[in-house]
């Protein structure tokens, strides 16, 4: 049953996730905490039970295909995007750019320089 | 012999959640073979392929998001536990992380100011209306958050659920050539920025295109940013002079 064992596991740190976002009221979502929780979990055990590695990498694996439902809601917001449409294309375009090379330049900077150390 | 009506045939399938959890199955399998056949270009990223297919389909057949939905969110459930389990990636190489702790804070830090400043500064001066530009702001942090921000700080919460998907996939196209440009190689720098860009659609691409040190800094880093522009945004508005 390691696959039960595994999911069973997921879902609590969840869940204890979801317990902790509302009970503090906090506007960041449940499984981030979960995930701050079986990451404590697995610091205290010492290593990762192989039925949970066999259920996470399996989910971990098709990540990608988990965010068609959520992306195809984008439909839904076409007439409000269309309102603005080209400022919220050249924006989006340009300043995710920036964004990437930016903290890619950065943490590659301090990275050397950590290393030449 | 007899054939139900085709019509009823339809109403039926068109009412049970097995049609749209089917065409979803499908219509990913498609994109990933049409990215493969055309060499893996991240142009057509398999997940905005598929998007792009599924609402071509929904508006032929005239389905709402909502019946769409209705089968669809078995699919979509999972990326909870599969958030919670970004922790085992983490837990992997968590020698590096710590290790790389001080530099991490400051890039995310770095990224998220970026991020915000780039998008009001570009989207006032382009004359975006007040309503879009305080649902432009979140769109680096994955979703949800964006969605309590955006309501938090006076945007539309929908539209910016919107611009989130938006932006990640555009991060995911734009980001080979980014790192290109930097000659930015390390595969966990790599995984960091798309993660803080392009949340989870980035944390996704980085499993999939460059490895498992990528995927589990870009979910360190998702995580992060999430947390940290919760707090940072409502801030960084106020020097705008958007908001209350």
């Amino acid at each position: 049953m390691p696959l039960i064992m595994g999911m069973s596991v997921l879902l609590i740190c969840q869940f204890l996730g979801e317990l902790l976002a509302r009970g503090l009221m906090l506007p960041v979502p449940g499984p981030v905490f979960g995930m701050v929780i079986l990451l404590a979990g697995l610091m205290i055990r010492g290593k990762v039970p192989e039925s949970l590695r066999l259920t996470g990498e399996g989910l971990l694996r098709y990540l990608t295909l988990l965010f068609v439902p959520a992306g195809v809601g984008l439909m839904v917001h076409f007439q409000l995007i269309g309102q603005d449409l080209w400022p919220i294309l050249i924006t989006l375009v340009l300043s995710t750019a920036l964004t990437l090379g930016v903290t890619a330049w950065v943490l590659d900077r301090l990275n050397r320089r950590r290393s030449r150390q | 012999m007899n054939f139900a009506d085709l019509d009823q045939l339809w109403v039926y399938l068109s009412g049970s959640p097995l049609l749209s959890l089917l065409a979803t199955l499908l219509v990913f399998a498609l994109a990933v073979w049409i990215n493969r056949a055309l060499g893996g270009t991240p142009l057509v990223h398999p997940v905005t392929l598929s998007i792009a297919i599924l609402i071509g389909l929904l508006l032929l057949v005239d389905m709402d998001y909502a019946t769409y939905f209705e089968g669809a969110q078995f699919i979509h459930f999972l990326l909870g536990p599969a958030t919670v389990a970004l922790a085992i990636p983490l837990y992997d190489h968590r020698e590096r992380v710590r290790r790389l702790l001080a530099p991490l804070l400051i890039a995310c830090m770095t990224g998220i100011v970026t991020a915000v400043a780039s998008t009001l500064g570009l989207a006032m001066a382009l004359g975006a209306r007040t309503e879009t530009l305080l649902s432009l702001a979140p769109r680096s942090v994955t979703s949800p958050i964006a969605m309590g921000i955006a309501e938090q700080i006076g945007g539309i919460p929908s539209l910016a659920a919107g611009l989130v998907l938006l932006t990640g996939s555009i991060g995911c196209a734009l980001s080979p050539w980014v790192f290109r440009l930097l000659r930015v190689k390390d595969p966990a720098v790599q995984g960091f920025a798309l993660g803080l860009s392009a949340h989870g659609f980035g944390t996704a691409q980085a499993f999939a295109r460059i490895g498992a040190v990528a995927g589990a800094f870009s979910g360190l880093a998702m995580g992060l940013t999430g947390l940290l522009t919760a707090f940072l945004l409502p801030l960084l508005t106020r020097l705008f002079g958007l908001g209350g």
